[in-house]
């Protein structure tokens, strides 16, 4: 292992890194709000559009991120629809993502008690005031430790958008091993930097949950 | 003689082939405190959640001041404003404080102002002596205080029905007298309640009228509790308040 090699990459990793920490970041956000409206549109039991949430759920949950990302970029173009590279990378992650959400914040809805619908419901609230003060705050709180395993799966899955000419991490080491074939320096700065971006994602869930389960709501 | 507040008309309710409530009709005026008691399953708490309209009935009707309350009806949460609950399991809200637990429905349901809503829960903390945990959550409460923090989150909305479906069943003995007494200063403040309860001498403390329900009927009813608890008129009302004493 040469580590002025390594170091002669330290700028190309750095920008990857940033390049993927945006469009990862970017696609998370969209995956908690799309989860959000999805999983709230399932438990009011809005009319058909509950059904379209669940096409969307089943599609997405049950196909590869790889395979949707192609069809974004190399697909829609054949219909007219072109879209940048970084666009479909995000809007990807965030589609896939707001699928999983959508489960995520399902079970954490489901897992609030009937009572706590009904005694709210005594004090005179309508559905949305006993959705929007009473259920939903419980259960995002629930939903936490699942979502966080869900941004950590997401952040890892930006691996996939070197396949579509994005110049994240993945990408840029494949790119050097390609050109210089230092390909032990290369993965080893690889791992370094998802770790770079993951174990503070990582650490800072392991508290918050902590925090959660020593506040603990408990009747 | 006043009008009728509630008016349960021909109540009929089952699940599924089983019948719960059987024909139920009765009325009570403002002021009244009616104590209903009958062994589990006789129907007691699901004709107070009927008349709440957390339940579905098959048949009759439950009015409020003439006014019909249903399940499913377009007018339900202003019906329930006016009828309050408290249940078993206390049921605050985990996520929020004592305070927000009280003022929530006052603020966001009638639109009452922040200051005012919590003046007046303050005042009625005041007087079930818990204004000191205002800003703790509730878990941090004993059974017996939740309790009271529960019926006091049901008289902030002012309703003119109180519901209490066994409020002490699932408190420490000790703590059933905290709660008992908050109930009867309601009582004597002409609060008008409908009360399920397994505590017979409160029972016969606090009743205007008793209702003895057995399989969904109303078996025997008194309006002298005194003497209903010593000498009820029905055979199983008699074998039912036996149960409660212990004598050899």
């Amino acid at each position: 292992m040469d580590p002025e090699v390594m170091k002669s990459y330290l700028p190309l990793y750095r920008d990857a890194l940033f390049l993927t920490m945006r469009i990862g970041w970017q696609g998370v956000l969209l995956a908690l709000v799309l989860g959000l409206v999805c999983a709230a549109v399932l438990q009011l039991k809005l009319p058909f559009i509950r059904r379209i949430v669940a096409v969307y759920v089943e599609l997405f949950r049950n196909t590869p991120l790889l395979v949707q990302l192609f069809f974004l970029y190399f697909a829609l173009p054949r219909i007219g629809i072109r879209i940048s590279a970084e666009v479909c990378g995000w809007v990807g992650l965030g589609l896939i993502g707001g699928a999983y959400m959508t489960e995520t914040f399902r079970s954490g809805l489901d897992s609030i008690a009937r009572i706590q619908t009904e005694s709210a419901a005594s004090l005179g609230m309508t559905r949305f005031q006993i959705f929007r003060y009473v259920v939903l705050p419980q259960a995002v709180a629930s939903s936490i430790p699942g979502i966080l395993a869900n941004i950590i799966f997401l952040l890892k899955e930006t691996s996939v958008f070197s396949t579509i000419s994005l110049m994240d991490l993945m990408f840029t080491a494949k790119d050097l091993i390609g050109m210089y074939a230092k390909t032990l320096e290369c993965l080893t700065l690889l791992v370094i930097f998802y770790l770079i971006m993951l174990l503070p994602v990582s650490v800072a869930g392991s508290i918050i949950e902590r925090r959660l389960r020593y506040a603990e709501f408990g009747n | 003689m006043e009008k009728a507040l509630l008016t349960v008309e021909h109540l009929y309710k089952s699940y599924g082939g089983h019948t719960v409530l059987d024909d139920l009709s009765f009325t009570v005026r403002k002021g009244e405190v009616i104590v209903v008691i009958g062994p589990s399953g006789c129907g007691k708490s699901t004709l107070l959640r009927c008349i709440n309209a957390l339940e579905d009935i098959q048949g009759g009707q439950v009015l409020l001041n003439g006014e019909s309350v249903r399940k499913g009806a377009g007018n339900i949460p202003q019906m329930r404003q006016k009828i309050g609950m408290v249940f078993q399991s206390y049921d605050l809200f985990p996520h929020k404080t004592i305070l927000d637990n009280i003022t929530l429905a006052p603020r966001k349901v009638q639109k009452r102002g922040k200051a005012e809503a919590e003046r007046e829960a303050m005042e009625l903390l005041e007087r079930v002596g818990l204004a000191d945990r205002k800003n703790d959550y509730p878990r941090q409460l004993s059974g017996g205080q939740k309790q009271r923090v529960a019926i006091v989150r049901a008289l902030c909305m002012h309703p003119e029905l109180l519901l209490l479906d066994e409020i002490t069943a699932a408190l420490d003995p000790e703590m059933v007298r905290e709660v008992l007494d908050v109930v009867l200063s309601l009582a004597r403040s002409g609060s008008t309640m409908l009360i399920v309860t397994h505590e017979m001498s409160f029972a016969k403390a606090i009743a205007d009228r008793v209702f003895f329900l057995e399989q969904g009927k109303i078996m025997e009813e008194s309006a002298d509790p005194k003497s209903f608890f010593q000498r009820p008129q029905t055979a199983r009302a008699r074998a039912f308040l036996h149960t409660f004493d212990y004598e050899r």
